[in-house]
């Protein structure tokens, strides 16, 4: 993976200086709360509900055994002993104090880690695929690109007070994995007459006002990347919203204009851009793309597992397809039933960073689905990861399962929450314990946000759920049909929301449809697909109309 | 008064500039003499007026302002002053950077409004070279450290045109 150069040391280190001095200057009145707070924001510092968060930048997703461990010693220094892998591949810390955050960041910097640009209108962290470098669908290793990016986008100055956040999503594989239509810029890395570059895709995101990204050109070779996205940013900035924070996303400016007249716009102003200083040259993107080379791979053929049934399951879901004969890309699940979605001890940590050296060169991912993966691993050592990984908590084989929920924090923890999250997880992760039973219901993915931000990506989970205020209750709205992939689309709402008391009851509901419904192989989002919301919309409701009747009968006696 | 910072010091800023009362139209408003900041609004209405009356011509633009309706007209102006109204308004720093980049204003560009310590090192990268700091803010320390809280960038600017990739030693 990248490691630091002489100016990405530098930059970071006068990063902690400059933050440091921030907070002193705050702390001693010199800059208002209202002065400090996009400072902050932009160093992943939020004031939260019990104490500050603090996110912290993992890029596009990649990680060292290092890194990893220092992650551990922050959580048990001067967190609770755990933190949170978020939906955009970040890490999260719910507990630490505000004036011990500069030395955190100091911590950061000693491993080429920092919280830049994880919050804020600004840029944020560029995320791709989990498997990216190793994914057997892969057309261009889109690592490289995101590296470049990330300098690129990394305190520039004219993009650093934008109307909103601007989340840059990268896909170089058949089957996108990145929720690129869902992002303010998504780029599909493909060849065409054999010249590599991107689709670019703008105005996507999730949030309050679902909205699937459209396709602003169709082929940008990689060279133009950062003159393109300027003219992007650069038309959003200067004619993006700044009256209404909810309508200031680049989505939002997309629509009132029309695909066509940004693109005419966005076409201008690259005309004036294209070809200048920061045109990508071949020899930054190889010295670049060299911290991307294969490891050492050995010469072994694919393993026969053995028949073991836990051991088969776990291969079946946790394991993908690798470009390599013999090896595999582990998925150690962090959705352990009954543990927060996401949540990762300061133990685990260090067991998966000693997986990592002992096991995959080292290396590790975060996926936008919560999870750590172990990319390069030899086919003959999962049995001895397993024995490791389930002694930890970290081998539950739920993988695109029904259990295997993306959740936000929610109202336990976020300051912006309608409603907690966390608990309706766990109670459906209580409800559907049983192992054969999940697996008989087969691919299913639970987004759950605990408010219309959508941290949870709940608008693309097959089934999503929603937390919402009403009259100071938390009620839960549920959508069907959502995906993410080549044909990602937002889901449908069902109806009326649920109580969190109903929300397994709810759950199981939906299941019962599709079971009853299928077709022979067939996954739940193409049963719906094909049978449309009326069924479920119709079983679920019966139900909770029948409930109320009992109620009203008991209470009329 | 705001304070004005310029070659990373404090100085005394000789310019005054113009508002249009909320009882007084661009059109018809008086002109006073010296060196003056007129509106934009007032220096398309009475731009030859402005020119036979004045040596020196500065420009008050408001974020969100055309630079398209003085493109032309650069040359004429020793100064032209952006304003942030809020300093999380980032509008300016895009339309700084044109004004450097694409049209080759080559005066003094000077940021004024909500202008604060920790956002002098952005302003100076997209081209602006005085600041009007907001009142009650210490300007001698953000003179002294504002404009330095890092010492290279990665991407190219109105400052360094080149970007870090293509500086690097060979």
């Amino acid at each position: 993976m990248y490691q630091y150069d002489a100016i990405d040391t530098q930059l970071v280190n006068e990063r902690v200086a400059q933050f440091r001095d921030q907070v002193r200057r705050w702390k001693s009145g010199e800059l208002t709360d209202d002065e400090f707070r996009p400072l902050r924001l932009q160093n992943g510092l939020y004031l939260q509900r019990h104490a500050p968060m603090l996110r912290i930048a993992v890029p596009y997703g990649m990680m060292n055994s290092t890194q990893l461990r220092k992650l551990a010693l922050i959580a048990r220094t001067y967190d609770k002993g755990y933190g949170h892998f978020t939906t955009r591949q970040n890490i999260q810390f719910n507990w630490p104090k505000i004036e011990d955050v500069p030395e955190i960041l100091a911590h950061l910097a000693e491993v080429e880690m920092h919280a830049i640009q994880t919050s804020g209108n600004c840029i944020r962290n560029i995320t791709t695929d989990q498997f990216a470098g190793i994914a057997a669908d892969e057309v261009i290793d889109p690592r490289p690109l995101a590296e470049i990016l990330r300098q690129w986008s990394t305190f520039h100055p004219e993009f650093s007070f934008l109307p909103r956040k601007f989340k840059i999503a990268i896909s170089g594989t058949r089957e996108d994995r990145a929720l690129t239509w869902f992002h303010d810029i998504g780029l599909h890395l493909q060849e065409r007459d054999g010249e590599t570059g991107f689709r670019v895709l703008v105005g996507g995101g999730l949030g309050r006002t679902p909205i699937r990204g459209q396709i602003l050109r169709e082929f940008l070779p990689w060279q133009h990347l950062l003159t393109y996205c300027e003219a992007i940013l650069r038309v959003y900035n200067l004619e993006g919203r700044r009256d209404n924070a909810y309508k200031a996303r680049i989505k939002i400016l997309v629509q009132a204009l029309g695909i066509e007249a940004f693109a005419e716009r966005v076409e201008a102003e690259w005309e004036q851009l294209k070809d200048g200083p920061a045109t990508i040259t071949q020899a930054e993107f190889e010295r670049v793309a060299a911290h991307f080379g294969k490891p050492a791979y050995e010469a072994v053929v694919d393993f026969a597992p053995t028949a073991e049934k836990g051991f088969k399951n776990w291969l079946d879901r946790n394991t993908s397809a690798h470009q390599r004969p013999g090896y595999v890309a582990l998925t150690l699940s962090l959705k352990k039933h009954g543990v927060a979605p996401g949540d990762i001890s300061a133990e685990q940590m260090e067991i998966i960073a000693d997986l990592a050296d002992q096991y995959s060169f080292g290396e590790l991912r975060i996926s936008h689905e919560q999870n750590v993966i172990l990319a390069d691993v030899k086919q003959s050592d999962l049995p001895a990861i397993w024995k490791i990984a389930r002694e930890n908590g970290l081998a539950t084989p739920n993988l695109g399962l029904l259990t295997g929920i993306i959740c936000c924090p929610g109202g336990d923890f976020c300051d912006l929450a309608n409603a907690r999250s966390l608990p309706v997880a766990s109670a459906i992760q209580e409800r559907f314990d049983d192992l054969d039973y999940l697996f008989d219901i087969g691919d299913l993915e639970l987004n759950i946000s605990g408010c219309i931000n959508a941290c949870g990506h709940h608008h693309v989970g097959h089934i999503g759920v929603l937390g919402v205020d009403k009259n100071d209750a938390e009620f839960y709205q549920v959508t069907l049909g959502g995906r993410q992939g080549n044909q990602a689309q937002v889901g449908k709402v069902i109806g009326p929301a649920f109580s969190a008391a109903e929300m397994p009851d709810t759950i199981a509901r939906i299941i019962d449809v599709y079971l009853a419904q299928r077709h022979a192989d067939e996954v739940f989002i193409d049963t719906f697909d094909r049978i449309g919301i009326t069924p479920f919309k119709e079983h679920v409701y019966a139900a909770r109309t029948q409930v109320n009747k009992k109620q009203s009968l008991l209470e009329a006696a | 008064m705001a304070q004005l910072i310029k070659n990373q010091t404090t100085t005394v800023d000789a310019w005054k500039t113009l508002e249009v009362g909320s009882d007084e139209t661009p059109e018809t408003l008086a002109l006073p003499p010296g060196d003056i900041i007129f509106p934009l609004a007032v220096w398309q209405a009475r731009r030859a007026e402005i020119i036979a009356g004045h040596k020196r011509i500065g420009l008050f633009l408001h974020a969100g302002d055309p630079l398209t309706a003085i493109a032309g007209d650069l040359d004429y102006f020793i100064v032209i002053a952006i304003d942030f109204p809020k300093f999380v308004d980032g509008r300016a720093y895009s339309m700084a950077s044109l004004l450097r980049q694409r049209y080759h204003y080559e005066g003094e560009l000077r940021a004024v409004g909500d202008v604060l310590h920790d956002q002098l090192f952005y302003m100076q990268r997209v081209g602006f070279d005085s600041y009007a700091l907001k009142d009650g803010k210490n300007a001698a320390f953000a003179a002294g450290s504002g404009f330095t809280p890092f010492s290279d960038s990665y991407q190219s600017a109105s400052d360094q045109p080149q970007p870090h990739f293509r500086r690097r030693p060979a």
